[in-house]
C-alpha cells in the first residue's frame, strides 16, 4: 500500500515537474495558478505512503527508498513554508524536478531495498537521518534560491535587453525576497544538520570507535559542514549576496551531495552487514 | 435601438476646438435638459472631459444630427466645428461607448481614470432622469465590459510613465518600499516627482543633497526631509536604499570606486540608481557590481515606451473582446423590443394552465407525489411546446425590425393580450447574459427545446 500512494503522489508530483519545465516557456498562468493544489495533493498522498511505511512496515524506513521518499517529503514541506511565507512559486523550478526524481526513484522499486545492518533499524538512527535530511533540504531551497538570485539579478542588469514580458522572469519575486529566502532556509537548516551530524556521530562512537573518522563519508560530510559555516559566516559577517554566495552554495551543495553518494563507499554507511 | 453618438475627441480636434466644447460640471444637469427636450429624443447622456466631449441620446425613430442643437447650445456656426465631429449610429455606437469606457479611447490606452468619468456622467445623467431604459442598460453594460477588458487583458496592466516604472523598477529590486530610505541628489522637477511616487508607495524617508543648500532645504521641508550637505555626499549616500540624481554636473558623480564603497559599508545590501540627469551622474560602469543597480533617464524611457508597445498588442485583443459585446448586446437590445409581448404571452399561459390544473384537481382525489410532479410537468410541457414557435417567430421579427409591429400585433390580437407600457425594456439592465434562467423570456425558446 505504501508504494501505491507514493504513486499516485508521483503523478501529481509530475504535474509539477511540467510546471517547471513550462516556467522557461512564456505565460504559463495556467499552470501557476493550478500547480499548487496538485503538489499539495501530491503532498497528502506521500505523506499517507510515509505514514503507513513507518507504521505497518515496522519502522523500514532504513531502506535507500523510504529515505529518498523522506527528504523529497522534507523539500517539499520546506517549499510550501517559503510559498506560504512569500508568497512565490519560483523555487519550484529547481525544487519539483529533484522532489519527482527522488518519489520516482523510490517509486519504481520492486522491492524495498532494505539496509540490511540491524543498527539502521534503531530509532537513534532515524532521528539522524530526519535531522541531517532537512538539513539537505534546507541547503537545497538556499542553492536554488541564490540561483533564482542570480537570474534575477541579471534580467534587472540587462534593462530591457533580453527581458521577456510575461515570462518566467517577470514572474519572479523581488530581489530582497529571493535573498531572504535564501538566508532564512540557510539559517533554518543550520541547527538541522549539526544536530544530525553530531548524532551520526554518537551513534557511531558507540558502535565502532574512533575508527569511524577516516571514513570517506564522514570526512565529506564534515566538509559540508565546514562549507556550510563559511557561507553562513560570510553572509552574517559581510552581507554575500548574488554571486558569491551562489557560488559557496553550490559548492556546499556538491559537497552534500558527495556525502550522500558516498554511502556507496562508506565502510560505516554500508546498507548490507559488514 | 436608434443610438446617435457625436462629439469630439483628442483625436479628431485640437485643444482650441475642445475646450469650446466642454461642459463644465455644474452646467451639464441644464444642458442635459435643454437636449432631452428636443422633438423624437428619449434619452439623453453627456461625458465632458478634458480629451473628450460626447453627447450620446436614444431618439424615437432615428436622429438625424444633433449639429443644429450643438450650434444652438454652443452659439457657433456649425461650418466651424463640423469637420472635427465624429458620429457613430446604432451598433458603432455601442461600440464607441464601450471603447471609451474600457480605456481603449483614452490618449494614453488603459489609463484608469476614463470608466470613473464615464460612472460620473451616468450618474449626472440618471439624477436629472435623462437615462432610463435602453441607454441605462447600454451604461451598466459598459461598465461590465470595461471590467472584463481591464481583467482578462494587460491593456491596464504595465506602467507606462517614468516615475511609475522607477517605482515598479523599485519593487522588483527591495520587495516592500516600506522603510525604504530615499536619496535625492539635485532637486529637480523629475527628482520630485519620482520621489513622491516612491513615498505614496511605502518609502520611508527622504534626504536630499544640492549644490546650493537653501534649495535641498525646501525640497527637504516639502517631503519632511532631512537636507544634507553636497560635500558629504560620499559619506551619506550609503544610508540611502535608492538614489535619485540629476544634477546638472557635466561629468559623473558616482564612480565604481564610491559604489564599491557604498557597498561595503551597506554590507553588501543593494541600491539602486535612479540616474535621470543628462549627461549622466552615474558612471555606468557602476551597474557592473553586483547588488548595484544602475537605471538612466534612456534605459527608463525605453520600459516606459516598451509597456506602451504591449498595451497596444492587448488593445487588439480588447477590440475583439468588445467586438463579441457589441454583437451580443445588439442582439440583446433587438430582441428587448419583444420581450415584453413575450412575457406577456407566457403569463397568460401560464394563468389558463394554473386555472385548469385547480378545476380537475379536486375531482382527482389524493393523489401519490409523483403523481402531483407528472401531472405539472405534463401541463408545463404542453404550454412550453405551444409556445415555441410564437416565440421564435417573434424573436426572428425582431431581428428584422420592418415586420416586427405587425408581428407583436397579430400575437397580442390573436392571445387578447393587454398592451405593455412603454419602457419596460429597463428590465434586461446590466445582468450578464450567463445567469440564465428558466423564468427568463429572452432564454426561453432553449427552455422548450428541451434542455
Amino acid at each position: 500500500m505504501p508504494l501505491l500512494w507514493l504513486r499516485v503522489a508521483v503523478v501529481f508530483y509530475a504535474a509539477g515537474l511540467l510546471y517547471a519545465l513550462t516556467l522557461l516557456m512564456r505565460r504559463a498562468e495556467t499552470w501557476q495558478r493550478i500547480v499548487v493544489p496538485i503538489v499539495s495533493l501530491g503532498m497528502v498522498f506521500h505523506f499517507v505512503s510515509l505514514c503507513e511505511a513507518a507504521l505497518i512496515e515496522r519502522l523500514s524506513f532504513a531502506s535507500v527508498h523510504y529515505s529518498e521518499s523522506l527528504l523529497a517529503f522534507i523539500i517539499m514541506f520546506l517549499f510550501m513554508v517559503a510559498r506560504i511565507r512569500y508568497k512565490t512559486t519560483s523555487p519550484g523550478l529547481f525544487i519539483f524536478p529533484l522532489v519527482f526524481l527522488l518519489t520516482f526513484a523510490s517509486a519504481i522499486a520492486q522491492a524495498p531495498l532494505r539496509f540490511s545492518n540491524p543498527l539502521l533499524r534503531s530509532g537513534w538512527v532515524f532521528i539522524h537521518i530526519a535531522l541531517i535530511f532537512t538539513g539537505y533540504a534546507a541547503l537545497f531551497l538556499s542553492f536554488g534560491a541564490s540561483l533564482l538570485y542570480l537570474l534575477q539579478s541579471r534580467n534587472l542588469k540587462a534593462k530591457l535587453k533580453g527581458r521577456d514580458s510575461g515570462g518566467f522572469t517577470s514572474r519572479l519575486p523581488a530581489l530582497e525576497t529571493i535573498d531572504d529566502i535564501g538566508y532564512k532556509s540557510l539559517l533554518l537548516g543550520f541547527p538541522f544538520m549539526t544536530m544530525g551530524l553530531i548524532a551520526g556521530a554518537a551513534i557511531a562512537q558507540s558502535k565502532f570507535g574512533p575508527v569511524y573518522f577516516r571514513d570517506a563519508k564522514v570526512m565529506l560530510s564534515l566538509l559540508m559542514w565546514i562549507v556550510y559555516v563559511v557561507l553562513l559566516y560570510t553572509r552574517w559577517n559581510s552581507g554575500w549576496r548574488g554571486r558569491r554566495a551562489a557560488y559557496l552554495a553550490a559548492f556546499a551543495f556538491l559537497a552534500a551531495l558527495g556525502a550522500w553518494a558516498a554511502n556507496f563507499f562508506s565502510s560505516v554507511h554500508k546498507f548490507v552487514a559488514p | 435601438m436608434n443610438f446617435l453618438l457625436t462629439g469630439v475627441n483628442h483625436r479628431t480636434a485640437p485643444i482650441e476646438v475642445r475646450e469650446r466644447f466642454a461642459i463644465p460640471e455644474d452646467r451639464l444637469p441644464e444642458a442635459l435638459e435643454r437636449l432631452a427636450r428636443l422633438a423624437g429624443i428619449e434619452e439623453a447622456l453627456i461625458l465632458s472631459t478634458c480629451n473628450r466631449v460626447e453627447f450620446l441620446v436614444r431618439s424615437t425613430n432615428g436622429c438625424a444630427s444633433l449639429t443644429p442643437f450643438l450650434a444652438d447650445y454652443f452659439q457657433q456656426p456649425a461650418e466651424h466645428f463640423q469637420s472635427y465631429l465624429y458620429e457613430y449610429r446604432e451598433q458603432e455606437a455601442v461600440r464607441h461607448v464601450f471603447r471609451v469606457a474600457s480605456s481603449l479611447d483614452s490618449m494614453i490606452v488603459g489609463e484608469p481614470q476614463i470608466l470613473g468619468q464615464v460612472k460620473e456622467a451616468y450618474a449626472t445623467a440618471r439624477a436629472v432622469g435623462t437615462v432610463s431604459s435602453q441607454l441605462d442598460a447600454l451604461l451598466t453594460r459598459a461598465f461590465a465590459v470595461a471590467k472584463k477588458v481591464r481583467s482578462e487583458t494587460a491593456v491596464g496592466s504595465s506602467a507606462v510613465s517614468v516615475a511609475s516604472v522607477a517605482v515598479d523598477l523599485a519593487k522588483k529590486i527591495f520587495g516592500s518600499l516600506k522603510g525604504r530610505v530615499i536619496y535625492l541628489v539635485g532637486a529637480g522637477k523629475m527628482c520630485e516627482l519620482a520621489a513622491r511616487h516612491l513615498l505614496a508607495h511605502g518609502a520611508a524617508s527622504i534626504l536630499v543633497a544640492n549644490r546650493t543648500f537653501e534649495r535641498a532645504a525646501r525640497l527637504a521641508e516639502k517631503f519632511n526631509g532631512r537636507a544634507l550637505p553636497f560635500e558629504k555626499l560620499y559619506e551619506t549616500a550609503d544610508q540611502a536604499d535608492i538614489i535619485i540624481s540629476s544634477t546638472g554636473a557635466p561629468h559623473a558623480i558616482f564612480r565604481r570606486e564610491h559604489a564599491e564603497q557604498f557597498l561595503h559599508r551597506r554590507r553588501n545590501r543593494p541600491m539602486f540608481f535612479i540616474d535621470i540627469a543628462v549627461p549622466r551622474d552615474v558612471d555606468p560602469a557602476v551597474n557592473d557590481l553586483d547588488g548595484i543597480f544602475v537605471y538612466d533617464i534612456d534605459d527608463l524611457q525605453q520600459v516606459v515606451s516598451s509597456n506602451l508597445g504591449n498595451r497596444s498588442d492587448e488593445a487588439v485583443r480588447a477590440n475583439a473582446l468588445i467586438d463579441e459585446e457589441v454583437a451580443r448586446f445588439a442582439a440583446r437590445l433587438l430582441t428587448a423590443d419583444v420581450v415584453p409581448t413575450i412575457v406577456s404571452l407566457q403569463e397568460h399561459f401560464e394563468t389558463i394552465r394554473q386555472a385548469e390544473i385547480d378545476r380537475v384537481r379536486g375531482r382527482l382525489g389524493t393523489l401519490s407525489p409523483e403523481q402531483e410532479m407528472a401531472i405539472e410537468a405534463l401541463s408545463r410541457g404542453i404550454i412550453k411546446k405551444i409556445m415555441h414557435t410564437p416565440i421564435v417567430t417573434l424573436k426572428s421579427a425582431a431581428r428584422e425590425r420592418s415586420q416586427a409591429t405587425t408581428v407583436v400585433d397579430v400575437v397580442r390580437r390573436l392571445f387578447n393580450l393587454q398592451h405593455p407600457q412603454p419602457g419596460s425594456a429597463s428590465e434586461l439592465s446590466g445582468e450578464d447574459d450567463a445567469d440564465n434562467s428558466d423564468a427568463d423570456p429572452r432564454n426561453s425558446h432553449t427552455g422548450a427545446n428541451g434542455r
